[in-house]
């Protein structure tokens, strides 16, 4: 499951990324930094890139995600720091909207 | 292209009178309120949906993102009025009267923008009323909510701009709706002799707000809150 996650947040950046001309790495991975120190993002490229994701997982898992977070801005504990932690994120949300 | 345009609370008043005036100018109108509509249009589609629930509210944006692709316009005309004294005002009544007019009014915004902010092109009008511009005594909890109403408009056209998003919101005086119709007279009469143009609205006044604020031209406003009848 996260490593769906990861290569679905992957392709998501990429196209994000080639849309709004950021430079990114060859390879993109779970360790890849999104947002904050080192990350590629700028804040509004990094809304864009949830709200992608958002809409990415609708289309696959059919089920509405939501990944806006309290935490969303805080350098240590947000979900947007990496690809990963936000595939383990996106993974959390969508197990706890099918049990619900 | 076809411009797209998405109003809440389209089964009767304003909100049925814009969904007309738009299709009659060629915009795909989709509309919501919570019961069934009877416009029929080809092309207008009606949801059913209460703008305060999470979940219907996505539900309607994720098929507007797959059946249309974009979304222009957003009016989030939708609400409900509460004319009491606060004295006489059950806090159910509050909480119902925010989450309509506030919380309905936020979530339209917040998921219009997800998809206007892809074409960096959007437009999103909210409702207020000339009742917070004046203080309106006997309206407490319906002023309150309008005002925060303002508050969101004011914030997220900062938020958005940089999307190409406009935010602004028309205020209306008393008009002939649903709305005001519980409304004793002396109550309309009086707030009409506090506007400079001391007559009731007609829906051509609000729609030609709506307009102006819709006007691919009219990109450099935003944030802004215009009242009706001088106020």
């Amino acid at each position: 499951m996260i490593d769906e996650l990861v290569q679905l947040i992957s392709v998501s950046t990429r196209e994000l990324a080639t849309e709004q001309g950021i430079d990114v790495p060859q390879s993109l991975d779970a360790g890849t930094r999104l947002f904050g120190e080192g990350g590629l993002l700028d804040s509004m490229a990094l809304v864009s890139l949830v709200i992608a994701v958002e809409q990415a997982l609708e289309d696959k898992y059919s089920v509405a995600v939501a990944l806006a977070d309290e935490k969303a801005l805080s350098q240590r504990s947000s979900p947007y720091r990496t690809i990963g932690t936000l595939a383990a994120y996106a993974a959390q949300e969508l197990s706890a909207r099918k049990a619900g | 292209m076809t411009t797209v345009t998405l109003i809440t609370g389209t089964r009767k008043g304003i909100g049925r009178h814009l969904a007309e005036h738009y299709l009659a100018r060629g915009h795909r109108v989709i509309g919501c309120s919570r019961q069934p509509a009877d416009l029929d249009h080809e092309h207008y589609r009606h949801f059913e949906a209460d703008v305060a629930d999470e979940a219907s509210v996505k539900a309607l944006f994720t098929a507007v993102r797959k059946d249309y692709g974009r979304l222009d316009n957003l009016i989030n005309n939708a609400g409900i009025a509460s004319m009491n004294h606060s004295l006489l005002t059950p806090v159910e009544t509050v909480r119902r009267v925010m989450d309509t007019n506030l919380t309905g009014a936020f979530l339209f915004a917040r998921e219009a923008a997800k998809i206007m902010q892809k074409n960096k092109y959007g437009r999103i009008v909210n409702f207020t009323t000339v009742a917070v511009a004046l203080n309106l005594e006997g309206e407490a909890a319906y002023v309150a909510s309008k005002a925060a109403v303002e508050a969101l408009t004011r914030v997220m056209a900062r938020e958005l701009a940089i999307y190409g998003i406009t935010v602004n919101a028309v205020g209306p005086v008393p008009i002939e709706t649903d709305l005001i119709r519980s409304v004793p007279k002396d109550k309309i009469a009086n707030l009409v002799a506090r506007q400079a143009i001391k007559r009731l609205g007609t829906l051509p006044d609000v729609s030609n707000v709506v307009d102006f604020f819709l006007q691919p031209d009219s990109g450099f406003v935003s944030g802004q809150v215009i009242y009706l009848g001088g106020v």
